[in-house]
């Protein structure tokens, strides 16, 4: 058992890729410090302990190498702590499976969010919505296939693909309100409208939502530091 | 061991990864040839979202992405040395630099071999410091896994072959040995294996192909 205060995770609560990581210790009930990090002016322990990418998150595990990137943060999660609310199957083509929608989704699906407010006409925002609700279709049959019948995509409980997709959510909400769109709805995508109930009222899940007055503060930060492109 | 069938090409770097990884483990595969100018519908049936190789095709069930199929060999095949370490912390560390090697190295060559002129010199300049990167971490060791070959070999495997096809394809200089002495050592021992050699794509077939791919995309800028 991980011991309380062996772990810290260095992080923005904006940061899907934060909230990620943070459910999983949640799920696991592993004890953490969060160390809050200013991405309009990165910090000195950001700087060194991620220096290739810069970003967060990074988890500190005692006196060992940081480790960055979420994904692999899950995995080492997972490994440490396998007997806790595995997270990961354990049938390899599962875990496989499991491995390429979360690639698919951190690529083809949440940085579609990002080109919409960095496209400035309107004609560029029309297509990539498109493109967002067919991405969303995709997620639905894969939570059909995943979930076969069960609540979550790993099945009674939450699982990889959930935490994967489900951090997310916040600012689908967000860019769902800003751009006169649903990217998750009762007629296309019925199932996942009802996971993403589920999702936001489990208790490992729904403490570290960001809220939205959050993202709106970084996505302010956003429009400064990273302006959308000229029409 | 079941049927094990690889759809692969001889111009990929990402489906020669998975042929070594299968040799390590002594799996007997199948080959499936795809012409990625004329793609098979085998294909587009076992990778219907990327429609590209690799994809391992085990037993019927198709497995996509070189990085998520050497995974899956290991966890399935036990036979021979595990190609990932055993401790969580040296198997985040390999999975990090394999992701590192897959979205900025790779693609920084691929991009400083398609540019020309100027956008060539700043491309390679960006190339060279990812691979200075690489070197820091190859620095003191055989092998990125440390005396034998693991995971992270394979996935920077693809210096040992491709690397030096962009660069004569594309005009750059060759890997110079005095600034990258371990990457140097590293690709001397990585390609002194059976695995390696056998099956080896032919490097004359590869110049002929890298040299049209390139020509196309200088032809595709001058036209817009």
């Amino acid at each position: 058992m991980t011991k309380p205060s062996e772990i810290k995770l260095l992080g923005a609560p904006a940061s899907p890729f934060v909230n990620r990581v943070q459910f999983v210790l949640n799920l696991k009930s592993i004890e953490y410090e969060f160390i809050h990090e200013n991405l309009a002016s990165k910090s000195e322990l950001l700087l060194t302990s991620n220096p290739v990418y810069t970003k967060v998150p990074v988890l500190f595990h005692g006196n060992k190498t940081p480790i960055p990137e979420s994904l692999i943060i899950i995995e080492y999660l997972d490994e440490i702590e396998p007997d806790v609310h595995r997270i990961l199957p354990t049938d390899p083509s599962h875990r496989a499976e499991n491995r390429f929608w979360a690639n698919y989704i951190d690529t083809k699906f949440f940085p579609l969010y990002e080109e919409l407010r960095m496209t400035p006409d309107k004609e560029g925002k029309e297509a990539i919505k498109k493109q967002i609700i067919e991405v969303s279709q995709l997620l639905e049959d894969t939570f059909v296939k995943f979930s076969n019948g069960k609540p979550y995509f790993g099945g009674d409980d939450v699982g990889y693909l959930d935490v994967v997709l489900g951090c997310f959510l916040a600012w689908t909400k967000f860019v769902e309100k800003h751009n006169d769109m649903k990217v998750f709805d009762e007629v296309r995508t019925p199932k996942l409208v009802e996971w993403v109930k589920r999702i936001w009222s489990h208790e490992a899940i729904k403490i570290d939502v960001p809220s939205n007055e959050t993202l709106v503060s970084f996505y302010m930060m956003l429009q400064i530091h990273k302006p959308p492109r000229a029409a | 061991m079941g049927d094990v069938k690889l759809f692969w090409t001889w111009s990929s770097p990402y489906a020669q990864r998975i042929v070594w990884a299968l040799k390590l483990k002594g799996v007997e595969y199948e080959i499936m040839y795809e012409d990625l100018t004329n793609k098979s519908s085998l294909l587009f049936k076992y990778n219907p979202i990327h429609k590209q190789v690799p994809v391992l095709v085990h037993n019927g069930t198709p497995i996509c992405e070189s990085l998520v199929i050497l995974e899956y060999i290991d966890e399935t095949w036990k036979t021979g040395a595990p190609l990932l370490p055993e401790d969580p912390l040296a198997r985040a560390k390999a999975r990090f630099w394999a992701k590192f090697n897959d979205e900025q190295v790779l693609p920084s060559l691929k991009h400083a071999y398609l540019s020309h002129g100027l956008e060539q010199e700043k491309a390679k300049g960006h190339a060279l410091n990812n691979l200075d990167v690489v070197e820091k971490q190859l620095t003191g060791k055989k092998f990125f896994s440390g005396e034998t070959i693991g995971f992270l070999d394979i996935v920077f495997g693809w210096i040992a072959i491709y690397l030096e096809i962009l660069e004569e394809t594309s005009g750059m200089e060759p890997l110079d040995k005095e600034r990258f002495p371990f990457i140097s050592a590293w690709k001397e021992n990585f390609s002194d294996n059976t695995f390696f050699k056998e099956d080896r794509p032919d490097k004359e077939k590869l110049i002929t192909m890298y040299k049209g791919v390139r020509e196309y995309f200088r032809c595709t800028a001058a036209a817009k």
